[in-house]
């Protein structure tokens, strides 16, 4: 079967941290990686990224927008 | 993480992106008028909604407007709340009708219904061997190693990238890294809160995240030079 270039792998590199990657693929992409230093370098960047998404910091709604919303929950069901 | 045994010290945790109690005690929670839930609930949830309202609307004050009408909204309609989706998912879905309509308003929409992202590669074919290079499709060079970022200096930096990176991007693609790699949604989630296919979120997803790690190459590569 046909070896898979870094330019293909790289492409694919979601659709395999999804899991979605069907079994003759997921293996021929896990061959690839194990003996290609760049696109397990590439991977690794890719997974760095995605955590540091996860780190960002919490933007909160300006404070007097939260106030009024905690009043208007306060408020609710009362005529 | 434990379980927490009761309900009571459940909602006086603070709360963090997917560490919110189920839904069924969430539910009645909101509907016992619990104020520390619903708060916690507007402070997780608000980031993402301002994000995803920020992609049909041309302004922050518009965005602001439309995440406090979806709350408004939440208020009203938590006693008829049926339980069909998830809480998050129905949140989410109130803020999207309301945005789309606020879009229409201001006559900018965003052509959400579309499925043709562009086929360009996510990386630079330069940066791969040619036809008539000895191994076509590999890396002419390697990505060069970043550093492990280390301080709280850079790590603000990095933090300061990143959000550029996703302010750049195209809204859709926003979108979906902001549920998915921001707030921590599922793709199942995403799919339903946008209306879009599986193979159309995961498409979205790769060129937002590749377009967020190319900037991230870029600012190391620059500060590694200047180094």
């Amino acid at each position: 079967m046909k070896r898979f270039s870094c330019d293909e792998v790289v492409e694919l590199v979601t659709v395999y941290l999804e899991g979605e990657l069907d079994a003759p693929r997921g293996g021929r992409f896990e061959e690839h990686l194990g003996g290609c230093e760049g696109c397990e370098r590439y991977l690794g960047q890719f997974r760095a990224t995605i955590g540091a998404l996860g780190e960002l910091p919490p933007t909160a709604l300006p404070g007097e927008a939260r106030e009024r919303l905690l009043a208007a929950f306060r408020d609710r069901g009362r005529p | 993480m434990s379980q927490l045994p009761d309900q009571e010290e459940t909602i006086v945790e603070p709360f963090t992106g997917g560490r919110l109690p189920p839904d069924d005690v969430v539910v009645a929670a909101l509907r016992a008028g619990d104020e520390t839930m619903f708060a916690a609930l507007l402070d997780t949830w608000s980031r993402g909604m301002l994000w995803l309202a920020r992609s049909h609307v041309s302004t922050n004050d518009s965005a602001e407007e439309i995440v406090q009408d979806t709350w408004l909204a939440v208020i009203r309609g938590i006693e008829g709340f049926e339980g069909r989706s998830s809480v998050k998912t129905w949140v989410y879905r109130i803020l999207v009708n309301t945005a789309k309509k606020r879009g229409v308003r201001e006559n900018r929409t965003v052509p959400w219904s579309s499925v043709f992202e562009q086929e360009r590669p996510t990386v630079d074919r330069s940066r791969f061997q040619g036809v008539d290079d000895p191994f076509p499709g590999h890396w002419k060079e390697l990505p060069t190693a970043w550093p492990t970022p280390e301080g709280e200096v850079l790590a603000s930096e990095v933090r300061g990238r990143i959000a550029a990176a996703l302010a750049e991007l195209p809204p859709r693609q926003r979108a979906v890294i902001t549920l998915r790699d921001v707030e921590g949604c599922t793709s199942e989630e995403v799919c339903e809160i946008l209306e879009i296919s599986a193979a159309n979120q995961r498409v979205l997803l790769h060129r937002a995240r590749a377009a967020v790690r190319g900037r991230l190459e870029e600012y190391f590569e620059t500060a590694r030079r200047s180094a």
